[in-house]
């Protein structure tokens, strides 16, 4: 239950640590909240040669309004930040009713924004938030910055379009989307545990009030965020009745999550879990866009 | 090689050098000689080892010991004024009976300074999910939550 040894590195400066990450490549791990990576290491499923701690760089962290009225995050942001911010419950607010869902406050104390990204647990919120909201992922080099969208950025499990010489620099989440409802729902056996399932729902509804859009992302139900755009699809144009709703929930459950198992739950539980998770957000997520049009 | 740890803890500075691996959870316990962190997990779940990071609730065990450097701590041995003169909040607790063991109690005390500073009147609600990332194994934690809710009411009288 301690980590192997390693060297460390706490470097001042991005361009510092974007030198030490091209130098150390695949041998060296950067160190953000370390929530994740410190427990991998303590049971030495993970033994880097060296840390490189981007904790000691100024300017990584921080939350601002973009000029098209999104939100840009420093991917050092802590997630206890993140979660207090008014302008999230303002401009993103699936991203602040997902954020007390992550965890403990004692994690979310040191846990980052950008950490939890690149971690790309199946079962962490902030993916799913991100797919879900269409952030955009800027990620730097000694060569420059590139810019990559969610659902590009997330590859497989714990796999994103990040190479070893390359930092997370910043998440930027577009402007919210007018008459749109939203929700974060998910199961967890004991509050802060890792969710059996879960899932984010936005809706935005046209003048009429029927479904111009919908968007469902999974959590814990595939390799990754799982968009299940067939069952979001089965709404458009659509009012959004019990009926819709139960539809879209069961497709979505039936043929575009993908559930593994575990010890704690089935397949066939997980299934039946999206089922009535996906009805719970829709649900919510159309009263609310009934009721918070901007 | 060694690296230079220079922190402040419960208002006293250390210096120490020390191996990149250690865990801070094990450098305040065996370097600084502070037992009252206790170490239940090691990855992040039971809570008995959360101190105050900079005046945040942080699980030790998951900070490495080179990272405090030059940040403030704050341990459960920083609470009482004297050996016979306790902390409100551990008063709460020896009166509503708020552990048995005790094993747990560090980190929940240590949980629930910074939370108490930012809500001083918490409903039951509140409190509970305040402490959703400590484990204790002997209470059922309603006399936890009752200290809390005691020292609460205690505070705002006082105050």
């Amino acid at each position: 239950m301690k980590p192997a040894p390693f060297d460390y590195a706490a470097p001042d400066s991005l361009a510092e640590a974007l030198s030490l990450a091209a130098a150390h490549g695949s041998d060296g791990k950067l160190l953000a909240g370390g929530q994740s990576l410190i427990p991998a290491m303590n049971f030495r499923l993970l033994q880097p040669a060296i840390l490189i701690d981007l904790n000691r760089i100024t300017g990584l962290g921080g939350i601002e309004r973009t000029a098209s009225g999104g939100l840009r995050m420093g991917a050092m942001t802590r997630q206890a930040q993140v979660e207090r911010d008014a302008r999230v419950a303002q401009f993103a607010p699936l991203l602040a009713e997902a954020m007390p869902q992550i965890a403990h406050p004692q994690i979310r104390n040191r846990g980052t924004i950008g950490g939890s990204m690149v971690h790309a647990d199946p079962a962490a919120e902030l993916p799913v938030v991100a797919v879900a909201l269409d952030a955009v992922f800027e990620v730097a080099s000694q060569h420059g910055r590139r810019r990559i969208e969610a659902k590009a950025f997330f590859q497989s499990l714990f796999m994103v379009d990040v190479a070893p010489d390359e930092i997370l620099a910043a998440i930027e989440f577009p402007a919210w989307p007018t008459n749109s409802g939203w929700a974060f729902v998910e199961v967890a056996r004991r509050r802060g545990d890792y969710a059996l399932a879960g899932v984010a729902a936005v809706v935005t509804l046209d003048g009429g009030g029927k479904c111009r859009h919908a968007r469902l992302v999974y959590l814990n139900l595939g390799d990754g965020p799982v968009d299940a755009q067939v069952a979001a699809g089965l709404l458009q144009n659509e009012s959004l009745t019990p009926d819709a709703i139960e539809a879209a929930a069961n497709h979505a459950a039936a043929h575009e999550i993908d559930p593994t198992g575990n010890i704690h739950a089935s397949a066939d539980f997980q299934r039946h879990l999206a089922r009535v998770l996906t009805r719970r957000a829709l649900t919510t997520a159309a009263a609310r866009a009934t009721h918070f049009p901007s | 090689m060694m690296h230079t740890v220079k922190l402040t803890v419960n208002g006293k500075e250390y210096e120490r050098q020390v191996e990149p691996r250690l865990l801070l959870s094990d450098f305040i316990r065996h370097e600084l000689g502070l037992t009252g962190t206790h170490v239940g997990c090691e990855h992040g779940v039971c809570g008995a080892c959360t101190i105050l990071f900079d005046g945040q609730a942080v699980r030790s065990c998951l900070l490495l010991a080179v990272q405090a450097h030059g940040h403030e701590l704050g341990t459960v041995e920083g609470l009482a004024d004297s050996a016979g003169h306790l902390h409100p909040l551990q008063m709460a607790f020896w009166e509503a009976h708020g552990l048995q063991c005790g094993f747990c109690t560090p980190g929940i005390l240590m949980t629930l300074i910074p939370f108490m500073a930012e809500n001083p009147a918490p409903n039951e609600m509140e409190i509970r999910e305040a402490l959703s990332g400590n484990l204790c194994r002997c209470t059922g934690y309603q006399h936890i939550v009752d200290a809390v809710r005691l020292a609460t009411a205690t505070e705002s009288l006082t105050r």
